[in-house]
């Protein structure tokens, strides 16, 4: 410090913005922060509009909720008999995903370590390309290749009378859930550390023997919940299978029977019910329990995943 | 000197060589699909498949002539939704990539986000008939359609653009907020510019996402038949309903009887056409950005 150092000058006051524009910027950060939200008011608005349409049924003397879920009678054009049970059509659902999942899990997990561990990092860009174009099929297409080459192929080769059966919608069902299946679950791959692959080829195995010994257990719940949106997506698939398994209401006794899942039949009676009618509110019903159950198995989906980040 | 291969060895190395052809199976059974459902359906459209197509109107009772009136419903609806779920889809993600800190808050918006990617197209349906159809009174119209489009491809906005968000380094944000700029400032100046082709991407997606939705739309303001002028390209009002390209192709295949053959089929790879081309413009574009990144 030498003495003849002129003191500070006073400190020149800072400068402000203008006042519209901190305004202006808090505006915009509040619209950021209500469209951040948005998402939990659609869900929320999603629930309570379609819950609110088919609210009045569940007050309704004659209406049991048990027939609702468990009767196989569905009747609700009848003058005499009308029945609302649904328990035919969750069957149906039940049999074109299981069938699906059997073909789709298969493929799509080795489709998935394939990408990972197996092809050329070349190789694995082309097809994931291939698997997003293939996931952007819009399910329309999907229900209308079901009712035309699907089905005659199916009538040709099985001898069936009719071709739109739970194999057709299976086999549909499926090529829509397996891009799902397979982009997720090879993120669920890329996520464990190549150290532990590493280990394991360091221990002399061979590709193979490391991916069923140390990546498949490493990467299960990541596996798991690619099998899981696989489900949801196949479970709420409309106009897919509305085309491609038939109209017939009731428990399918095979594979090349013709079934209703609960997607279809509101696809297919919604424009038919008048609105505020019984049969109307009973479709909403049917929309209520659809969107339980993706939630609950997206939800579940969520959950496995954030198992693995906690470990 | 090499060693002769032990028994154990020998079995260990057919087990990768099968394992390894098989894994390899399963995946060309996902690209055989995609080659041959395209390649049947263009070669059954093969004789009606033209510009002439696209800008006729339906004749003789839907059952020849072109599509025209469901094209521009198409498109009417995309540009609607795109107008309502890009702002609201950008902003969400900006929020959720931002703002948003690990709390139990924003774990149930990334909750409701994952949800709403789950929920049927159907539910949207009913959704939309019961909210902006009759709830809202917009009738069955455009404007119910697409805003039910809207709320249907609004995950799909908010994921890409998360992850074109996520991909700019910290270290950016961090050479911004140091020299004195705000939040926003910073977002504006930084992390927008440096993503925006990311977000072009979602945004794209969006598009053929929309494009190809028929259910939601079946209910809220798409019919059967609209009479449009050929080639007549501001055909609908925002209260009317319109004719859309995935429907059109339901009713051909479903609805309508003794349709000359090769008109679904066309109408098909129409609608598969323009999506898979406007997906694969989003790719081209995600591959050349990857290219000349700086980062």
């Amino acid at each position: 410090m030498s003495p003849e150092q002129a003191p500070d000058p006073a400190p020149a006051p800072r400068p402000q913005r203008p006042r519209w524009a901190v305004l202006g910027e808090q505006a915009l950060e509040g619209l950021i922060r209500l469209s951040g939200m948005s998402a939990i008011v659609f869900v929320a608005a999603i629930f309570f509009f379609v819950l609110r349409e088919a609210a009045p049924i569940l007050v309704r003397e004659e209406f049991s909720l048990a027939q609702f879920l468990f009767s196989t009678e569905w009747y609700p054009t009848s003058a005499s008999n009308v029945r609302y049970g649904t328990l035919a059509l969750t069957v149906g659902t039940l049999s074109v995903t299981g069938l699906a999942m059997l073909l789709a899990v298969p493929f799509g997990l080795g489709a998935a370590i394939y990408l990972s561990e197996f092809c050329s990092p070349r190789l694995r860009e082309t097809l994931k390309i291939v698997i997003e174009l293939l996931s952007a099929i819009p399910s329309v297409v999907w229900g209308f290749v079901g009712l035309t080459v699907m089905s005659k192929l199916i009538v040709r080769s099985t001898g069936a009378p009719v071709g739109v059966n739970v194999l057709n919608g299976g086999i549909i069902l499926a090529l829509i859930s397996v891009p799902v299946i397979v982009s997720i679950g090879e993120d669920a791959l890329k996520a464990v550390p190549d150290s532990y692959r590493e280990a394991g080829l360091a221990l002399g195995a061979t590709r193979w023997q490391m991916v069923y010994r140390v990546l498949l257990p490493a990467a299960r719940n990541g596996l798991l919940a690619a099998v899981l949106l696989g489900v949801g997506r196949a479970v709420g698939e409309t106009m897919a299978v509305l085309m491609a398994t038939g109209h017939a209401v009731h428990i399918p006794g095979g594979l090349l029977d013709s079934v209703r899942t609960l997607t279809a039949n509101i696809a297919a009676e919604l424009g038919e019910a008048p609105a505020g009618s019984d049969h109307y509110r009973v479709l909403f019903l049917t929309g209520t329990l659809l969107f339980l159950i993706t939630f609950a198995v997206n939800l579940a989906a969520d959950f496995v995943v954030r198992g693995i980040r906690r470990r | 000197m090499r060693f002769a291969r032990t028994p154990h060895v020998a079995r260990k190395e057919l087990a990768e060589a099968v394992a390894g052809g098989v894994f390899a199976l399963m995946a060309a059974a996902m690209v055989v699909p995609l080659l041959l459902i395209v390649g049947y359906l263009v070669f059954m459209a093969w004789p009606v498949l033209g510009w002439e197509f696209i800008v006729d109107v339906p004749r003789r009772g839907m059952t020849d002539g072109g599509i025209w009136p469901a094209f521009v419903g198409t498109i009417y609806l995309v540009v609607l939704s795109l107008m309502v779920s890009a702002p609201i889809g950008v902003l969400a993600a900006v929020y959720l990539n931002e703002y948003a800190k690990d709390n139990w808050f924003n774990r149930v918006v990334n909750l409701a986000v994952i949800n709403l990617a789950g929920v049927p197209s159907i539910v949207h349906a009913l959704f939309g008939l019961g909210a902006f159809v009759y709830a809202a009174r917009f009738g069955y119209s455009i404007l119910a359609a697409s805003l039910t489009l809207a709320i249907m491809t609004l995950p799909v906005i908010i994921a890409s653009t998360r992850e074109a968000l996520a991909s700019v380094p910290m270290s950016f944000r961090e050479a911004c907020w140091n020299v004195g700029a705000t939040r926003w400032q910073t977002i504006r100046a930084v992390v927008l510019p440096n993503s925006i082709s990311g977000i072009l991407t979602g945004v794209i997606l969006q598009v053929s996402r929309a494009a190809g939705e028929t259910a939601p739309v079946m209910f809220t303001g798409a019919v059967f038949f609209k009479a449009v002028e050929r080639g007549e390209l501001f055909a609908y009002g925002l209260r009317e309903q319109c004719m859309a390209l995935s429907m059109h192709l339901y009713t051909l295949a479903t609805q309508v009887p003794n349709v000359k053959e090769a008109l679904p089929y066309a109408t098909a790879v129409v609608l598969l056409g323009s999506v898979l081309l406007v997906n694969a413009s989003a790719i081209a574009l995600r591959v050349w950005l990857r290219g000349r990144k700086k980062w």
